[in-house]
């Protein structure tokens, strides 16, 4: 269900940006989505064909980069990347530490830029 | 056909909404109300626990409850009949609650007049994780019937909290569920939390939870 209310948001910047400069239809938009984040490539792909259905970005294709979950260790610093399914198992591969972590990345949302005409 | 061009958009999607919620943080600080985000799954039971915590505060604090249902006035209608304020905001459908709904429950309210407003969040462990809604601290319930996996399957909830509240733990004799297990997982993804077992039905535990949130509510309103 939340996929809706972020490919909104996402609508909403692709046309903000599209305006901006004068485009006249959206090709593709290049995201960044955390490993930690529940939505699935193939529905937010679904989703946004829906919302964005006569607007700029009508049939635009989402290419989707995951973004790997980082924690930095609160004992000595050290960046490390952990898969989700590994998060309540973290240790810190330089010292070892077990309960002391930041999350650097893993949940965002990013546009990063897109290709249009 | 006109040439193809890469345009540069470098915008995290939830900024506006984390900008919005910022601002509705500094306008509970100015008006000295101390906002509480309380989530959980359907039926961890955020109302009872909520019903429970205003007769507990309720000669200490003036407080009301924002209530986000996807469809329905229930829970408004429980809370009112403790004779606090309860605004109902309808998601219509939506998940979650985002700091724009949130000012809309806040604008409902007179602010100066309260010092605590608890919202009671969708039942939902996924989508108000990922929503900040204004809230000056998050509290989630996890339920012993609902199982010790829950750390496990819904991290960013647990990651997000700054309080978990394990309740109905009167079912704990007749359950397996390893109230160790959780502490050591939770943990993990959230050194800081502070967790407390409760049963908001007979009471038992209720203090550890109240005296947390009236130390939170009294550090924020002084």
């Amino acid at each position: 269900m939340h996929e809706m209310a972020v490919m909104e948001r996402i609508l909403d910047v692709v046309v903000k940006h599209a305006q901006s400069n004068n485009v006249k239809k959206v090709v593709s938009i290049s995201l960044s989505v955390g490993e930690m984040t529940d939505l699935i490539d193939e529905w937010m792909q679904k989703y946004f064909d829906y919302l964005s259905k006569g607007t700029v970005a009508e049939n635009s294709k989402l290419k989707i980069t995951r973004v790997p979950v980082v924690l930095q260790c609160g004992k000595c610093g050290n960046k490390f990347e952990v898969s989700v399914k590994d998060l309540d198992k973290a240790r810190c591969p330089q010292c070892d530490e077990k309960d002391n972590f930041t999350l650097i990345s893993g949940r965002e949302y990013f546009i990063n830029n897109m290709e249009a005409y | 056909m006109d040439q193809i061009r890469l345009i540069e958009v470098k915008e995290d999607v939830m900024q506006d909404n984390v900008k919005l919620a910022d601002s509705v943080r500094a306008r509970m600080k100015t008006e000295k109300t101390f906002l509480l985000n309380l989530m959980s799954s359907p039926g961890a039971g955020k109302t009872t626990l909520l019903v429970k915590t205003i007769e507990m505060l309720k000669q200490k604090y003036r407080m009301a409850v924002i209530e986000a249902d996807i469809d329905s006035i229930v829970d408004a209608e429980t809370i009112q009949s403790k004779g606090i304020t309860a605004v109902q905001l309808r998601t219509g459908g939506f998940c979650h609650l985002d700091a724009t709904m949130t000012l809309q429950g806040v604008d409902a309210l007179s602010l100066k007049d309260l010092d605590l407003v608890i919202i009671e969040n969708v039942g939902n462990l996924v989508c108000p994780a990922e929503f900040d809604t204004g809230a000056v601290k998050n509290a989630m319930i996890l339920s012993v019937p609902e199982g010790d996996d829950k750390p496990l399957k819904y991290p960013l909830m647990f990651s997000i909290c700054d309080i978990l509240i394990i309740s109905k733990i009167d079912y704990l004799s007749i359950s397996d569920f390893n109230v160790q297990a959780v502490h050591e997982r939770v943990k993990r993804l959230n050194p800081n939390i502070m967790i407390v077992e409760v049963c908001a039905k007979t009471g038992q535990g209720m203090e550890g939870w109240t005296e947390w949130l009236a130390g939170q509510v009294d550090a924020f309103i002084k």
